[in-house]
């Protein structure tokens, strides 16, 4: 346990970095407490004090809104104070290194960095950097991880679905370059999911991914067959341009989501998208706007389990 | 050390809150304890409104120092706040830190008319002004005893005495 640095000496959470490793009572308190925040984002006031006076700092070297906004909106219900970079645009391009600019807004006194980066292992480096009352939160890093968003889709599944262990859930599209799909990998595995299924075209699988304790299937008719919940990913424009794929058109045709697709998992199947989602390419606009969708509700527990996440770290 | 049977002090709090009330009073017990008596008051006092319940986690003025409690509870008001007739329960009252939370936690939800505090045991040692309309019973118990209310299989309440260093104390 003392190997896993997101982890104090006593075991509790210090940084959020990855869902691979962490034990389940973890993962089930940041659900948990999540709950309870949901309530607070339905009231008039959608704000507690508990983070009053800190400071949130979101560190975001690769360009993002939407997730750098639900982190924002969750700091601020926190009653945190929130400053917003995209370095991409500043001092990194002056030529300043990462640990730099992470020094430098330490002497801010930040007490939270929340970090997006095309590198993987970049928010790792600034987690071992940091002095020990500081936090990082792992918001993407390259190929990695993307631990917050694994987290938000376990709860929604979660919300409607109760029971992890009996659950086969299946996900769908570019594994290969897909942090979120390792983070909800890890995190459905720790919580107990039998099978966890995925579905794409060999190009756009990891070779060896089995070793994940996956499924792996290459046809849609087979990988939905009872399938609980289904995990869409997002098809990235510039795989196109490195040669994995013929077109949109074919991908669409053998892994877009369409509600003949859909009619092969169970009738009570959901479906989750992390967004920004590619209409007509890997989902159909009847299956994104359909009733078996999920999207939306994601995005409301999304800032849910942000502040869940961001409120255990700064109390450890 | 003898302990007051809990159930008769809760039916003695019920018979004198029910002169001081209407159908517009509500309920709200904070967890864990709090909210078991306020259960019961709203039951038995035929209150037509929803009972509430808070957990005051996230308004705590000890976050920094013992972080967030490893089983925050959702709170749930499901009436009207703004303007209302309120009755907090809380089962042990001592420093008033924890009623500070919950007040601070209800106005987030609205403007309350009023709120009345009633609690089953007051054990002083208050380090805020905050003063109950209903005691059950006045207990003076030293520093590291920590009481807490505790419900059986067959929802009977009762008072239990802990040494402090054995349990966290709300």
């Amino acid at each position: 346990m003392t190997n896993n640095p997101q982890l104090n000496k006593s075991g509790q959470l210090q940084h959020l970095l990855t869902t691979e490793g962490l034990p389940a009572p973890i993962l089930l308190t940041i659900l948990d407490t999540a709950e309870s925040f949901v309530g607070v984002t339905e009231r008039d006031v959608k704000k507690v004090p508990i983070l009053r006076g800190k400071s949130v700092f979101n560190l975001f070297f690769e360009p993002s809104t939407r997730t750098r906004t639900t982190f924002e909106i969750a700091a601020k219900r926190l009653s945190a104070d929130v400053v917003n970079l995209n370095i991409a645009a500043s001092s990194q391009s002056k030529g300043e290194t990462l640990l730099d600019t992470v020094n430098n807004l330490s002497a801010m006194h930040a007490d939270m960095f929340v970090v997006r980066h095309s590198q993987s292992g970049a928010a790792h480096l600034i987690a071992r950097h940091v002095k020990p009352e500081i936090h990082v939160i792992n918001a993407g890093d390259g190929r990695h991880a993307h631990p917050t968003q694994g987290l938000l889709d376990v709860f929604t599944i979660r919300h409607y679905k109760r029971d992890f262990r009996s659950l086969r859930v299946a996900i769908v599209g570019d594994i290969l370059h897909s942090r979120v799909a390792r983070s909800q990998i890890h995190a459905l595995t720790t919580l107990g999911v039998p099978e966890v299924r995925v579905i794409g075209p060999k190009t756009l699988l990891p070779s060896k991914v089995e070793r994940l304790g996956v499924h792996v299937f290459h046809q849609m008719a087979e990988g939905l067959k009872d399938v609980d919940v289904l995990l869409m990913l997002r098809l990235q424009n510039e795989r196109m341009v490195s040669a994995r794929l013929p077109s949109k058109e074919e991908y669409f045709k053998y892994y877009g989501l369409t509600q003949e697709k859909l009619a092969l998992a169970k009738p009570d199947a959901i479906v989750l998208h992390p967004g920004p989602m590619n209409r007509g390419v890997e989902i159909d606009s009847a299956v994104a706007d359909g009733k078996q969708s999920v999207i939306l509700p994601q995005v409301t527990f999304g800032i849910a389990v942000r502040m869940a996440v961001m409120a255990i770290l700064a109390g450890h | 050390m003898l302990l007051p049977d809990a159930e008769r002090l809760l039916a003695d709090l019920t018979e004198r809150i029910r002169r001081e009330i209407s159908t517009d009073t509500a309920m709200v017990g904070i967890h864990t304890g709090g909210a078991w008596l306020a259960e019961r008051l709203q039951r038995d006092l035929k209150l037509p409104l929803p009972l509430g319940t808070l957990d005051i986690s996230f308004y705590r003025d000890d976050f920094d120092k013992i972080g967030l409690h490893a089983q925050v509870r959702p709170s749930d008001i499901q009436f009207e706040v703004e303007g209302s007739d309120i009755i907090l329960v809380d089962d042990v009252l001592y420093t008033g830190r924890t009623i500070r939370a919950a007040i601070n936690e209800l106005f987030d939800y609205g403007r309350p008319g009023s709120i009345r505090l009633a609690t089953l045991i007051d054990r002083g040692g208050r380090e805020l002004p905050i003063a109950p309309q209903y005691v059950g019973a006045v207990l003076a118990l030293p520093a590291d005893k920590m009481l807490a209310l505790e419900k059986s299989s067959t929802d009977k309440l009762s008072l239990r005495l802990y040494d402090k260093a054995l349990r966290d104390n709300d």
